[in-house]
């Protein structure tokens, strides 16, 4: 239990990590799905002690996370055919 | 609307009763004698509107139309129906006055009859109907509009025939007479006062009837803005009186004035000083007269009817309807005699060195309502309202006869197209030569003006200074013994100034131009005609009015002319109460202790001497002067209006009018348009800046903020994290 | 005609057909091609016009009750209604407004040439708001129309506006919001404090009349309302939004603002205003606050506008002017105040209103609104110039037109009151004639000497058929004034029974300080 809580967290710390540091959109995207995933697997590891409800959040995180990644990678690939870069750091969009 | 066209044909409702005992008088279609001049008015106006396409249509491709050519090739019906209509509604409209007048005689006249015909304005407190109430004074009134109108109307078809703007002339007039008659008709002070302002907007179109020219139109804007002034106390004083009556009919204010007022009071007085205001400005008084020396920009009948004969005089007609009300005011009576007396005086040094012909009789017609003023101001209101007729007569002749030298001066210079000065006496000189006929009728109007035996005017205005003098008793007899010298000096200038203008107008060498003198000519007969009526009426038209003294005298003929005293009996019902409340109170405060006494005027003027002897003594003084002018003018030399020397001294000072224009266009019309401006730019732009200073500050706030958005995502990453960091550090346990 | 309204059951749906079939007419607009559309918004506001025309007849003239009502449960659960219903006010506002959108959306022909439809259905949309505004009977149901009609305004002046139009729009929409938001708050303290009253939920008008509120109480809602009310008015010093939406606004935005939306304003001062807080209204501060600032008004607005340059901007202002006159009518507190503060209404949204469709067609013309680029048009155009200048003179109260019985009435209710203040309000008068006739003189007088005014066409057919109308209403209502006084006499003696029967202020014993009540009142 406690090993798999340690993964978990060691996951997460590493999505933060690449998300703050990583400037290519497409890396950035796979650490969220990172965390993401290391919250999943907290979840499962928690239902084992209190019950199915942390398997159904993982079903639900899993669906959300579907529907995000098609979202987000079609702004991925919008802003590249626009700018020919997947580089966050030469945009401040979210500025307006 | 139609419904109430065919109420007012038929006749209202009338709603005070005549007493039993005589039969009371039966009016003949009274609304129709107001709704004549108004069908003229509509049916000109739609010939008018018409008319005025076609010439927009000339104007657009830079051409003038001319009415004569017109469109079929023929007269344009347009511009030759109102010749009909104009005066057609007038003559028919007169007649029903005499129909009317007729039917007066021998009826029971002490209660005016009233006809309601709809409720105007009701609130529930005030209850203002449109009635018209006919009685002697507004009886009076409708004669003279009406029939002095009338002619006015029929030289106007002469002298207006070539130009232009023809049918909407003749609106303008019709729809002046209506307002006119919806004045003196009016049963209560709100029909009253769309009457007074229904004037002022036909004075305002007319004087700027050539509206292209500026000085013209600004001279139109300037009368309607000045009595704007005047009507601002017109309206305080009805509210005055409404809080007092709670109505603004002339029958339960006359009825009330003595129960509901305190002689000599606060309020009463109050009313009766902003009431003078607003005659004041309607009848050119000072300080309110400055708008009508230049209202002669207008067409010369129109001077005649508006400027001369009827609207200035509706400050009398005002005073006289409401005579009860000054008469319980002896300040406000005082202050109506004061400013007449002055006015009377101050206008006429203004005239006496005056070059333009109308001009002359601009401020000669100031002076002479200042006489009507001084007249009902000393509580005589029957000879108020008698010299305003007998003035109705001369006045109109006079300006009806400059016009005819204008109309005559204007051709010659016209087909010679020179650029002269066609209304400058100095162009003048030797007229009458080529318009005898004008000339004499002039010459008659003078002799009236001036006071001279036997014409109109010397029994008018000889009666009003008798009663300025014989009403000095009282608390203010110093005074009204000034106004007395003032209005017998005023007498005699006004007999300079009158035989100075006909001197350069009609008599010496012809100083017109050796080109020009060929085309004057005398004037039509359609403005030869309403002349020779008038200059009947200049003569005769005092005698309806001869106080017996002088009626038996020699003055009279021994009694042998064919005089009377008619008009004072007339009035009598309409100013009776007012003068016996003038009279009681002078006997309450014992001023009359001991002197001979006619209804509260003494039976000797201020340094003795009785009715007889000082109007002898006037009417000798006037000869004298006008003889001497006549007689001296023969030697004055004077040129042509190009080669005269600009006027120096007093001379020049009385020319440019004391500066009274200049005056009030520095203390009154120059701070308001500069505090305009100030508010505008400072105090408007100064709220703007306010309110526009909230949305800053909201907006540098808001930018102040907008700093963190820098639009990174890697930014908002980290500041994220952060913060999650800090609330997981201080939740830690 | 009242069997033929009898037959057809007019009382019971004309209201809501009056309030409702604009919509339609707007989505019939939306529906037609982009150059029919002004013709159908013509003939659905014209059709609404002639369908008024009936209230006129089957309205009970001696009745202060609501005509013509109806309600029914809308939230049920805050007692909230879907209630109309008109009185004597409502009733001469419902068809001002019914008369002034058709003419509004005829006079615009040609001066809208771009995305019309938008435009008409805009228009359309904010008749619904207007006529919603004054027949509404419950306060949640006129604050959802009071709100309704600031959208298609906005976008009217924002989009078909001059050359500040968007300036002149947010200016526009935030001075009323604000207000409109102050008052929201207000609503909400007066609803939970009758339902704590009544014991029931209720926003109609009657109801809320009837909450026990402490003076204190009532002087801080009557500010908030005051407020917004004031705002659109507009009263000074709030007044500053008015000519830069008149200017920018396109000429039928202009008429409609002019002519109906400035009357929301006063309308809720003798609706709300009086009978919902008496003893505020006729608390001693507070009236004088209002009348100074309404006296104020008809004087510096006056003053103002005779100084500007743009003939569209002078009207602006004197519509500020005659504004004051509504104020210290209504604020007189007597009846022939009130009279003439509703004639007043009337009258400045014929006279107004007509101003800005002729200052409209000249600017078709000429494309400019500078007074100093005119002169001499009564020559060239003397059709237009006969109406401008009876339109004028009905603006600064020729008596014979409908500006005057308004104004007479207006000054001497305010007379019998504050007669210093009625001397002084009366000087208006002076003014009026100082403003209005030399922008006249110098826009159709003078000398014709510019090719470009040589140029200018008269009157069209079409122009005619707006003009003519409104020329008759200033004469007919001038002369049979008391037609409509007649009518709004029980509406007026109701409120004033209302503000009288509430006890006199008492002179201390009040929480708020009275100087912050000047500032509420006169913010």
């Amino acid at each position: 239990m406690n090993a798999v809580l340690a993964l978990s967290a060691v996951l997460f710390a590493i999505g933060t990590l690449g998300v703050l540091v990583r400037r290519n959109a497409i890396i950035m995207f796979l650490c969220i799905e990172l965390q993401l995933n290391a919250v999943n697997l907290a979840l499962v590891a928690f239902s084992r002690a209190h019950g199915i409800d942390g398997q159904i959040f993982v079903f639900f995180v899993m669906t959300v996370a579907a529907a995000e990644a098609a979202v987000g990678l079609a702004i991925i690939i919008a802003i590249f055919r626009h700018y020919e870069t997947v580089d966050v750091g030469s945009f401040n969009l979210l500025k307006w | 609307m139609a419904s109430a066209v065919v109420l007012l044909a038929q006749g209202g409702q009338e709603v005070v009763e005549g007493s039993a005992a005589h039969a009371s008088f039966d009016p003949l279609l009274p609304g129709l004698i107001v709704l004549l001049p108004l069908i003229g008015f509509l049916v000109n106006g739609a010939l008018a509107l018409s008319h005025a396409k076609k010439s927009a249509d000339a104007v657009r491709v830079g051409e003038e139309y001319d009415p004569h050519t017109g469109s079929g090739g023929g007269r344009d019906l347009t511009h030759t129906l109102p010749s009909w209509i104009g005066p057609g509604v007038m003559l028919g409209a007169f007649i029903l006055v005499l129909a009317n007048f007729a039917r007066m005689f021998g009826a029971d006249l002490h209660d005016p009859v009233v006809l309601e015909y709809w409720t105007w304005m009701a609130t529930g407190t005030l209850e203002v109907s449109v009635s018209l109430q006919l009685d002697p004074l507004s009886m009076i009134m409708m004669l003279v509009i009406t029939g002095v109108g009338f002619l006015i109307h029929v030289f106007s078809v002469g002298y207006m025939k070539d130009d232009v703007g023809y049918p909407r002339y003749f609106a303008y007039l019709n729809l002046f007479v209506f307002f006119m008659l919806v004045l003196v008709m009016g049963a209560n002070l709100p029909l009253l006062f769309v009457g007074w302002e229904g004037v002022g907007l036909c004075s305002y179109l007319l004087i700027g009837f050539w509206f292209g020219d500026r000085e013209k139109s600004d001279a139109g804007k300037k009368a309607f803005i000045v009595n704007r002034i005047g009507d601002f106390g017109f309206l305080i004083a009805m509210f005055l009186l409404f809080t007092v009556f709670g109505t603004l009919d002339f029958v339960a204010i006359n009825a009330g004035a003595e129960a509901s007022l305190v002689y000599g009071g606060a309020m009463v007085t109050a009313i009766t000083l902003f009431m003078l205001l607003g005659a004041s400005g309607k009848s050119a008084q000072i300080p309110l007269y400055v708008w009508l020396p230049d209202a002669m920009a207008g067409p010369t009948p129109v001077s005649a009817l508006i400027h001369a004969a009827t609207m200035v005089t509706a400050g009398v007609y005002l005073v006289a309807r409401t005579s009860v009300l000054f008469a319980l005011s002896p300040v406000g009576s005082v202050t109506v005699a004061g400013i007449g007396a002055a006015t009377a005086l101050f206008a006429a040094t203004i005239a006496l060195v005056q070059t333009d012909i109308k001009k002359v009789l601009a401020y000669s017609t100031v002076s002479q309502l200042g006489y009507m003023f001084l007249g009902v101001g000393v509580g005589a209101y029957a000879a108020g309202v008698f010299h305003l007729m007998t003035h109705a007569f001369f006045k109109a002749l006079l300006f009806l006869g400059s016009g005819a030298v204008i109309h005559s001066m204007h051709h010659a210079y016209h087909a010679t197209h020179s650029h002269e000065d066609a209304q400058d006496m100095r162009n003048m000189g030797g007229l009458r030569r080529y318009m005898p006929w004008t000339a004499l009728f002039m010459w008659i109007a003078t002799l009236a003006i001036a006071g001279i035996w036997p014409f109109a005017g010397f029994f008018s205005k000889d009666e009003i200074i008798w009663y300025a003098g014989a009403s000095a008793v009282g608390p203010f007899a110093p005074l009204y013994t000034v106004f007395w010298v003032v209005a017998l000096a005023a007498a005699m200038l006004t007999a300079f100034y009158m035989t100075r203008m006909m001197v350069m107008t009609f008599h010496g060498a012809n100083r017109t131009g050796e080109e020009e003198r060929g085309h004057l000519h005398e004037a039509p007969l359609t403005m030869t005609v309403p002349l020779s009526i008038l200059a009947f009426l200049s003569i005769f038209g005092g005698w309806i009015n001869v106080p017996e003294k002088i009626r038996t005298s020699f003055l009279g003929g021994g009694g042998a002319l064919p005089m009377s005293e008619w008009l004072h009996d007339w009035l009598d019902p309409v100013v009776h109460a007012a003068v016996v409340v003038r009279e009681e109170a002078l006997v309450a405060a014992g001023a009359l202790a001991g002197q001979e006494h006619h209804y509260g005027f003494l039976e000797h003027a201020p340094v003795g001497g009785g009715e007889l002897t000082w109007a002898l003594i006037s009417t000798l003084l006037a000869a004298a002067v006008v003889a001497g002018t006549f007689i001296l003018g023969a030697r004055w030399a004077i040129r042509p209006a190009k080669e005269s020397a600009p006027l120096a001294g007093v001379k020049k000072l009385l020319y440019d009018k004391w500066y009274v224009d200049e005056f009030y266009d520095a203390v009154v019309v120059k701070p308001i348009l500069g505090t305009s401006r100030f508010l505008w730019r400072w105090i408007d732009r100064g709220i703007d800046f306010v309110v526009g200073g909230v949305g800053g500050v909201t907006k540098g706030v808001g930018w102040v903020g907008s700093l963190v958005q820098t639009g990174s995502v890697n930014v908002y990453a980290f500041v994220l994290t952060a913060g999650v960091l800090v609330i997981l550090w201080f939740t830690r346990f | 005609m009242t069997a033929l309204l009898n037959a057809v059951a007019y009382d019971a749906w004309v209201l809501h057909a009056l309030v409702w079939l604009p919509l339609v007419g707007m989505a019939w607009v939306l529906a037609s091609s982009e150059e029919q559309a002004k013709h159908v918004a013509f003939r659905v506001s014209t059709a609404l016009f002639v369908l008024s025309l009936g209230l006129w007849s089957a309205f009970e003239p001696g009745s202060a009750e609501l005509q013509f009502a109806s309600s029914t449960p809308w939230i049920d659960a805050w007692g909230i209604d879907y209630a109309l219903g008109l009185d004597g006010l409502s009733l001469v506002l419902v068809l001002l407004t019914t008369f002034t959108m058709p003419l509004a959306i005829l006079g615009s022909f040609r001066y809208i040439e771009t995305k019309q439809k938008g435009f008409y259905a805009l228009m359309l949309l904010l008749q619904t708001g207007v006529v919603g505004v004054f027949a509404a009977s419950d306060l949640f149901l006129f604050y959802v129309f009071f709100e309704l009609t600031l959208v298609p305004m906005y976008f009217i002046v924002g989009i078909w506006g001059g050359e500040r139009r968007v300036y002149a729009a947010v200016k526009f929409f935030l001075y009323t919001a604000f207000g409109s938001l102050l008052m929201l708050v207000a609503i909400l303290y007066l609803y939970v404090q009758t339902r704590g009253d009544l014991g029931y939920a209720s926003f109609a008008f009657a109801d809320l009349a009837q909450a026990n509120l402490s003076l204190n109480e009532q002087l801080w809602l009557f500010s908030a309302f005051a407020l917004a009310f004031a705002i659109k008015v507009p009263v000074f010093p709030l007044h500053t939004w008015l000519p830069d939406a008149h200017v920018q606004a396109p000429t039928p935005g202009s008429v409609v603002l002019a002519a109906v939306l400035l009357k929301m304003g006063t309308y809720g001062f003798v609706r709300f205003l009086l009978p919902f807080f008496p003893e505020a209204a006729q608390h001693p501060t507070v009236v004088t606050v209002m009348i100074v600032l309404g006296v104020i008004g008809i004087v510096y607005a006056a003053w103002v506008a005779a100084v500007q340059p743009d003939a569209k901007k002078l009207v602006a202002y004197t519509s500020v002017a005659h504004m004051g006159f509504v104020v210290v009518g209504v604020f007189a507190l007597t009846v022939n105040g009130l009279q003439g503060a509703i004639m007043v209404m009337i009258a400045h949204g014929v006279s107004t209103g007509a101003l800005f469709l002729l200052l409209g067609m000249l600017y078709e013309r000429r494309h400019t609104r500078e007074i100093a680029d005119f002169g001499g048009l009564g020559r060239a155009a003397p059709w237009l110039a006969t109406a401008f200048v009876i339109t004028a003179l009905a603006s600064i109260g020729l008596p014979g037109t409908s500006g005057f019985p308004g104004e007479f009435l207006a000054l001497l209710g305010l007379f019998e009151t504050h007669p210093v203040l009625g001397v002084i309000a009366a000087t208006g008068v002076i003014f009026a004639a100082y403003y209005m006739l030399p922008m006249v003189q110098r826009i159709f007088f003078n000398a014709l000497d510019r090719d470009e005014n040589r140029e200018v066409e008269d009157l069209s057919g079409r122009e005619i058929a707006v003009l003519a109308p409104l020329v008759a209403a200033m004469i007919v209502l001038g002369v049979f004034p008391n037609a409509v006084f007649e009518r709004t006499e029980p509406t007026v003696r109701a409120v004033l029974e209302r503000v009288e029967a509430a006890a006199p202020a008492p002179a201390v014993e009040i929480g708020m300080d009275t100087t912050d009540t000047d500032e509420e009142g006169g913010r």
